[in-house]
């Protein structure tokens, strides 16, 4: 480790050292206290239809039942809507509207027990025809299940028509679950008049607090949210975790005893929202070179039964249908359509990995038509500096460094001499080809909804030294709070060590920020540091009454306080603060400037800046079995001036396995009766070890700072890299390609399962 | 049904517990023994999070029956370290940055000593298919396979 774990060095996660012997508590290592009941839900098994009656009865007989938690036991609003749109009932009252959709909850006392007694429940619905589509949606004209958004800038119609070229195309993007390897849980555990203790695996306590408040009927001063650590989220634990805090609250509540919930993994997979799946249909011109001159495009996405973050989840996806390209002329438009299945929601990159693959896809499909190298038609197409330089939204980017990034990977992943030797070997003719490609990604960085781009800390110092620090962010394996412990400790100029991180929890920090949009850093460093700022300002303040006008400038480094030509011990000055009563406690706080949002208009500066990557990948495939395997990946990537580079090369790593899993072998796969039939690891396929790249080399571009006054002016790395796996996406494109030799760009959707890829060589062979 | 005593030795321990005939030695560990260093991830053995030791072979303990384990040894997460003393691998995994959200990690470096304990000088192809029952979302595994690699060089290098 570098000296004293500050900023810039790879300081080890908070909790390396529990997590490698096995004693790092999640939500359900807690211990549980005596009399805990276990909650497990009962589902629906059609994906539409009108709910006549329940017959709890066998249910009620069953071994170890203590009751049974439906929507009449509901105090509160039954609604656990995350933007408050009043369609997504904790239990539905009339309708059943999605597959595997929660219809009550039964409490016994082990979750066994309760697992099988939820079996028993008769629930008697009349069927009714489901929609279960996007274009099946689209076809019947809606709904939408929230209001769609349009983004223009000049005259996309007219564009079109000048244009030399123009060429149309579809593409079906599929979702993807998040598998996160801890599922969904909530402990709760009620007080004394009306409170409620939820221990909860969540991205967002703060909403989980007001929702289980909601439902519960009660204000949101009697609900404490706590979460210490969660096993993945990727999104899936934002607004998803809604459903268990409420239904263990409300049991709770009923039966006076802490309840636990914890749905197996295949109720977690059926009953939880997923990545959007998207249908695109986009038309593009372009000239001679294959500079574009105008894009057309509707993205529609299968939102499920309600809104939950649909909305800002499609906007993302228009957000994000430029990637790295300026469109002089656009029109781009949303369809969040209704439909019988799940609610989807978050999932890493927010709808914004939609939308690129789909501007990506469109970049292949010129250099196909032009018969060039897909890599010059994205160089033709980037964002200029100074010109060429606003987006869809308006918005212009200041901060382009596109251009060089991909250079730099152009040489040293030494792109252009392997694919000539690639293609001289395909050329030959065999059974397996190879493909590669080069793929950019630019990232806009905030909550689009202004509001949420704001965070909070509370730092304690204590008499002795030792610093407690608590901010608003959630910790899911991102190293967040790893990182915000390091600003915390550089501040003071103090060991790593002396700063003890602890959970989130409402009662501390209140009216927190979902700890998504990769913002976690920006936000919650950002107030760590003010709140320090605020005890430092203090501690000069008091040294300088103490000693004189020379320690007005107190300087805090090396685990020494130095005032005037003096030097004291950290500890030292801290006891001595104290007893002349300085107040060592301070509640920091940030909200991101510059950025506004009109989504009426479609214009404004919705980001405060862009993180950039490319990727360089090269696959295999077998044109028999449709088998793929991926060689090689390179991969540069931007985060600013680096706060954890072991932590950001972890988030670069694994958005890059993540995103190249959607894209080829996470198939989500629903039958005609709206049944999810991949819901479980057995038969819905994550990236093994096996499947990561047998040479992988992740640079960060260590040259890059962000010229926006970030925490250290470092940049958010959650989400970005994910996209960097559209590279495999487009390399199995190039591989498939050649067995038609390249005249033809494969209409290939995603995911690139093997047999896709297999059909996809078949439809090119023909 | 009556419940089924066990006796068995954990982690060089002898330990005895009473079970359910259907719960899982998972369950066991997790919920009887306060053993919750093994976990959970799908509980249909697909995962690997759960990976234990029993009798020598690497098993998923969610696949296994509590009352299975009569007259067995099981190893588990908990004994890996000798008291405060780590063992080799997971001071990789803390140095190389190995892990993430951690849930995933127990499991995996269970199955990790176990391979270097057939092979202490395995090739990075087979690290990448011995860890092939092991699922982490969180990685994207290169530094997984690195620790392990670079753990068997070190260990090899001590004997």
């Amino acid at each position: 480790m570098g000296k004293l774990g500050h900023t810039g060095t790879p300081a080890p996660h908070d909790s390396a050292i529990k997590q490698v012997t096995g004693r790092a508590d999640y939500t359900d290592d807690i211990p549980e206290p005596i009399g805990t009941l276990h909650a497990y839900l009962g589902c629906a098994e059609v994906a539409r239809g009108r709910i006549e009656g329940m017959d709890l009865s066998g249910v009620l007989a069953a071994e170890g039942v203590v009751g049974v938690i439906t929507h009449e036991d509901i105090t509160g609003h039954n609604d656990i809507s995350a933007v408050h749109a009043d369609d997504e009932p904790v239990f539905p009252v009339s309708e059943v509207e999605f597959h595997g959709q929660p219809l009550c909850a039964v409490v016994a006392t082990s979750r066994d027990l309760a697992r099988r007694a939820a079996e028993l429940a008769k629930i008697e619905i009349t069927p009714l025809e489901p929609v279960l589509t996007t274009r099946e949606a689209l076809a019947a004209g809606g709904p939408d299940v929230t209001a769609p958004l349009k983004l223009e800038r000049g005259d996309a119609a007219e564009g079109l028509k000048s244009a030399q070229h123009r060429l149309a195309g579809q593409m079906e993007i599929g979702g993807q679950d998040h598998m996160y390897l801890e599922g969904q849980i909530a402990f709760a555990m009620p007080g004394e008049d009306d409170d409620m203790v939820i221990h909860a695996s969540t991205q967002h306590p703060t909403e989980a607090q007001m929702i289980a408040a909601q439902v519960l009927g009660v204000p949101a001063n009697a609900v404490v949210v706590n979460v210490r650590r969660m096993g993945g989220g990727f999104g899936g634990k934002e607004s998803q975790m809604n459903l268990f805090c409420c239904v263990a609250a409300l049991a709770a509540r009923k039966f006076g005893q802490a309840v636990k919930i914890r749905p197996d993994r295949d109720q977690d997979m059926t009953a939880t929202g997923k990545r959007h799946d998207f249908s695109a249909d986009y038309e593009v011109g372009f000239d001679g070179e294959g500079r574009i001159t105008a894009v057309e495009a509707q993205l529609a996405a299968r939102c499920g039964f309600a809104a939950d973050l649909s909305g800002p989840v499609t906007d993302r996806a228009l957000f994000h249908a430029d990637n790295a390209y300026y469109y002089p002329n656009v029109r781009l438009t949303s369809r969040p359509m209704k439909t019988n299945t799940v609610s989807n929601t978050a999932f890493r990159g927010f709808g914004g990995p939609q939308g690129v693959i789909m501007a990506e896809r469109m970049m292949e499909e010129i250099a196909y038509k032009l018969g060039k190298d897909p890599l010059d038609i994205r160089k033709a197409n980037f964002y200029g500096v100074g010109e060429r330089d606003v987006t869809p939204y308006h918005q212009t980017v200041e901060d382009n460094i596109i251009a060089r990034v991909v250079e730099e990977l152009e040489e040293s992943s030494d792109y252009r001499a392997r694919r000539d030797a690639i293609m001289a070997e395909n050329a030959k003719g065999g059974i397996l080809r190879r493909g590669i490609a080069l793929t950019p990604v630019k990232f806009g960085i905030s909550f689009t909804a202004t509001w949420y781009n704001q965070a909070g800390c509370l730092l304690h110092v204590y008499k002795d030294g030792s610093i407690m620090l608590n901010h608003g962010g959630t910790e899911m394996g991102q190293g967040l709070n790893t990182k915000v412990a390091q600003v915390v400790a550089e501040a003071f100029g103090v060991d790593l060590e002396l700063v003890k991180i602890t959970k989130t929890t409402t009662e501390k920090v209140p009216n927190t920020s979902a700890t998504a949009a990769s913002s976690g850093s920006d936000l919650n460093g950002m107030a760590a540091l003010d709140a320090a700022e605020q005890i430092k300002a203090r501690l000069v303040a008091h040294a300088a009454e103490k000693w004189g006008d020379v320690c007005n400038d107190v300087q805090f480094a090396d685990g020494k306080v130095l005032c005037g030509g003096e030097e004291f011990g950290w500890r030292e000055f801290i006891a001595q603060a104290y007893a002349d009563r300085v107040q060592l406690s301070a509640a920091g706080f940030y909200k991101t400037p510059k950025i506004h949002w009109d989504r009426a208009k479609g214009q404004g500066r919705p980001f405060y800046y862009f993180a950039y990557g490319a990727a360089c990948s090269e696959v295999e495939i077998d044109t028999l079995t449709g088998e793929c395997r991926v060689l090689r990946a390179d991969i540069l990537h931007d985060v600013g001036r680096s706060l954890n580079p072991a932590v950001d090369r972890g988030q670069v790593e694994g958005a890059f396995i993540q995103g190249m899993g959607w894209l080829t072998t996470e198939e989500l796969w629903w039958d005609e009766a709206g049944r999810l039939r991949t819901h479980a690891p057995s038969t819905y396929k994550i990236p093994l070890a096996s499947d990561k790249p047998r040479e992988f080399n992740v640079r960060l571009a260590e040259w890059s700072e962000n010229p926006e006054r970030t925490i250290k002016r470092s940049k958010a790395v959650g989400e970005p890299p994910f996209m960097l796996g559209i590279s495999v996406f487009e390399a199995i494109s190039h591989a498939v390609a050649s067995v038609a030799d390249y005249k033809t760009c494969p209409r290939l959707d995603a995911p690139a399962t093997p047999e896709r890829i297999l059909m996809a060589v078949e439809r090119l062979k023909r | 049904m009556s419940r089924i005593h066990v006796t068995t030795t954990i982690n060089g321990d002898e330990t005895e517990y009473l079970c359910e005939p259907q719960d899982t030695l998972l369950d066991v560990l997790r919920d009887e023994l306060d053993l919750t260093g093994s976990k959970e991830g799908c509980a249909s053995g697909d995962c690997g999070a759960c990976s234990v030791m029993l009798d020598g072979r690497l098993v998923c303990s969610c696949l296994v029956l509590g009352a299975e384990a009569e007259g067995r040894a099981v190893e588990t997460i908990e004994g890996m370290a000798s008291g405060e003393e780590l063992h080799p691998l997971q001071q990789a995994f803390i140095d190389k940055a190995a892990l993430q959200c951690g849930i995933c990690t127990p499991g995996i470096l269970v199955a990790a000593k176990d391979l270097l304990e057939r092979n202490p000088d395995p090739t990075e192809e087979e690290v990448r298919y011995w860890l092939a029952g092991n699922l982490c979302r969180c990685t994207g595994y290169d530094k997984i396979i690195r620790a392990v690699l670079d753990t068997a060089a070190d260990m090899r290098g001590a004997a």
